[in-house]
């Protein structure tokens, strides 16, 4: 039973890296009502900021972070004020097309400089051991610097005036825009700290596994799960969501191919979207 | 419906695609009308769900690539003859599609799109491990069974002429969908799903299946497809650029209108052999592809039917 324990720990902290990436999902969705399909490419993009800074620049792995997740910031921004400002208060189905159609363009551009060929960023970091088991460094320092994030974030969320601006425009809207808040330069800040949480978490998951272009993708997928897991709007939850998505992954893992993991989650994905299709709702609404 | 003139519309579109390589004696048109065919039987289907119910389906390729494994499978492990291993395809597809709907059509808008990306990927791992139908490395069909239609040269005109005949009827398909009460039902869904509601209409049922019917057809197109090149592999049947290409085009020609699709299955096939010839953008195809869905997406949601509708107005009466 060693193997089985040291797998669920293990899935607990790659899973905590999966909450981080969805609390991005959620926060762009709690605010605007927007999915984000861009979502992956901001993984990937993260994962090449990474790959960029370590191997062109000589940076330690860890140090780009900050200057992945201000570029992540930016870039979200950026990407507000292209395709989604149009798209607020149009049928869903608008927001979806024109976040996919930017999602292509990147995924696109990415394939054609890098191909699909795997990436591979070696970290070096002493092990861990407790008792008999043994877990990598880089996937305790991962959760770790997710736990960080989640926990700053928090405290801006709740503590700041412009975190409660943006509480205040999840909460509703016209309502924030009568009591004086710019409301459009809060979406466009929501939406890039969104991006900016997505790209730092591909960042992250680059220090883990090797990637490449296409691996946006799947962990796009992930992050859906994760955010119906823990309630769609709500990054706290998002963040629990992840660790029990992990902890599924820890389970799995022992007993079957790799290759059936995306099946097992996307199975969890319609049955807990079927069984609690209000609780989904009526979690946010109330 | 005869006296109408877009049934002759649709009529004279399917003459021209069966008659024009025979006449020409040129298999080049024949391979690239087959492709267009092909692409506006997806994108119309697909508008059913999209233009129609307003509901984006992502993974539509899913339908193609299923139906193209139960009918190469049927035909090489079983011994069935094309016409019914298509068809089987066709309804076995269709039916899943419909278990599968009533479950996931709970959902509403965006949390269906996003199941609908899912099962792409869930459907794609599960196939790639699934044994008997070869797993990743896919399935072989041997020539022998182009023998029956009369040798390979032969089988490849009938099977474009079915996926002509299987073009027309998802066009038609489109035509009667929309004439009826279902259609205006979907239509309604598409416009306000609470008030569809609360006029009557059985959102849940309705949604459950269209989101069949748009399988129905796809699945046998992808039958015919995969026989033709007696060769098929997880990659190429879930070919998830398919998919997207299917929104591009029906949001190029116009969601939510017949001629649309179709339209735009034309327009897109141009443009993809134009810059699959062109050094600088055969790398780009996809980003072209996402560029020009950003575009319509923005600033012309209409489409080209929209245009077209807002210029000449009296043209509503003839292209639906």
């Amino acid at each position: 039973m060693l193997g089985i324990f040291a797998s669920i720990v293990d899935g607990v902290l790659v899973g905590s890296v999966y909450g981080l990436a969805a609390m991005g999902l959620t926060l762009i969705w709690g605010v605007m009502d927007v999915i984000n399909l861009t979502h992956g490419a901001a993984i990937v993009a993260g994962m090449f900021g990474l790959y960029l800074l370590t191997n062109a620049l000589g940076l330690p792995p860890y140090a780009a972070l900050p200057p992945v997740l201000v570029a992540g910031f930016a870039v979200g921004v950026l990407l507000y004020w292209i395709a989604v400002h149009r798209m607020i208060g149009r049928p869903p189905l608008m927001s979806l097309l024109s976040t996919f159609a930017v999602n292509l363009v990147l995924i696109g551009l990415g394939t054609a400089v890098w191909g699909t060929v795997l990436f591979n960023v070696a970290v070096t970091l002493p092990s861990v051991s407790w008792g008999r088991y043994t877990f990598p460094g880089t996937h305790i320092l991962a959760a770790v610097l997710t736990a960080a994030i989640a926990g700053i974030l928090y405290l801006f969320l709740y503590r700041t005036r412009l975190g409660k601006a943006v509480r205040a425009v999840a909460g509703n809207r016209e309502a924030a825009e009568l009591v004086g808040i710019p409301t459009t330069r809060v979406l466009s800040l929501a939406f890039g700290l969104g991006v900016a949480l997505a790209g730092v978490s591909g960042m992250l998951i680059g220090t883990l596994f090797p990637f490449t272009v296409l691996s946006g993708d799947a962990y796009q997928l992930k992050s859906f799960v994760v955010t119906v897991l823990g309630g769609l709007g709500n990054p706290t939850g998002a963040l629990l969501g992840g660790i029990a998505l992990g902890l599924v992954e820890g389970l799995a893992t022992p007993f079957m191919p790799v290759s059936w993991t995306l099946v097992i989650e996307f199975a969890l994905f319609v049955v807990v979207l079927i069984a609690f299709p209000a609780g989904i709702f009526a979690f946010r609404r109330s | 419906m005869l006296r109408r003139p877009f049934f002759w519309v649709i009529a004279l579109v399917i003459a021209v695609f069966a008659l024009a390589p025979i006449l020409a004696g040129d298999v080049e048109l024949r391979e690239s009308l087959l492709l267009a065919a092909v692409y506006i039987t997806l994108a119309s289907n697909l508008n059913l769900m999209l233009g129609y119910a307003g509901y984006v389906n992502f993974g539509s390729i899913v339908f193609f690539g299923l139906g193209g494994y139960i009918c190469v499978y049927l035909m090489g492990a079983q011994g069935w003859p094309l016409a019914a291993a298509a068809l089987a395809a066709g309804v076995g597809v269709s039916l899943a599609a419909f278990l599968f709907g009533l479950g996931i059509l709970r959902l509403r808008g965006a949390f269906f799109a996003l199941s609908t990306i899912g099962v792409n990927e869930a459907i794609q791992a599960f196939v790639s491990n699934f044994d008997p139908w070869g797993g990743s490395a896919g399935l072989y069909l041997s020539t022998e069974l182009f023998q029956p239609l009369g040798g390979p040269m032969q089988a490849l005109w009938i099977v474009y002429f079915l996926l002509v005949a299987v073009m027309g009827l998802s066009l038609y398909l489109s035509y009667a969908i929309k004439a009826s009460k279902f259609g205006l039902g979907l239509l309604a869904i598409g416009q306000n799903e609470n008030a569809a509601a609360v006029l009557g209409v059985p959102t849940w049922r309705y949604k459950a299946l269209v989101y069949s019917a748009s399988a129905f057809l796809p699945a046998i197109a992808g039958g015919l497809y995969f026989f033709k090149s007696a060769f098929i592999q997880p990659a190429d049947a879930f070919d998830l650029s398919l998919s997207t290409e299917a929104i591009v085009i029906a949001m190029l020609g116009g969601q939510g209108t017949i001629t649309g699709p179709a339209l735009g299955a034309y327009l897109y096939e141009e443009l993809r052999g134009w810059l699959l010839t062109s050094e600088t953008f055969s790398n780009f195809q996809l980003v072209i592809a996402g560029a020009l869905l950003l575009v319509i997406v923005l600033f012309a949601p209409g489409g080209l039917m929209g245009w077209i509708y807002g210029r000449w107005p009296r043209l509503r009466k003839v292209l639906e």
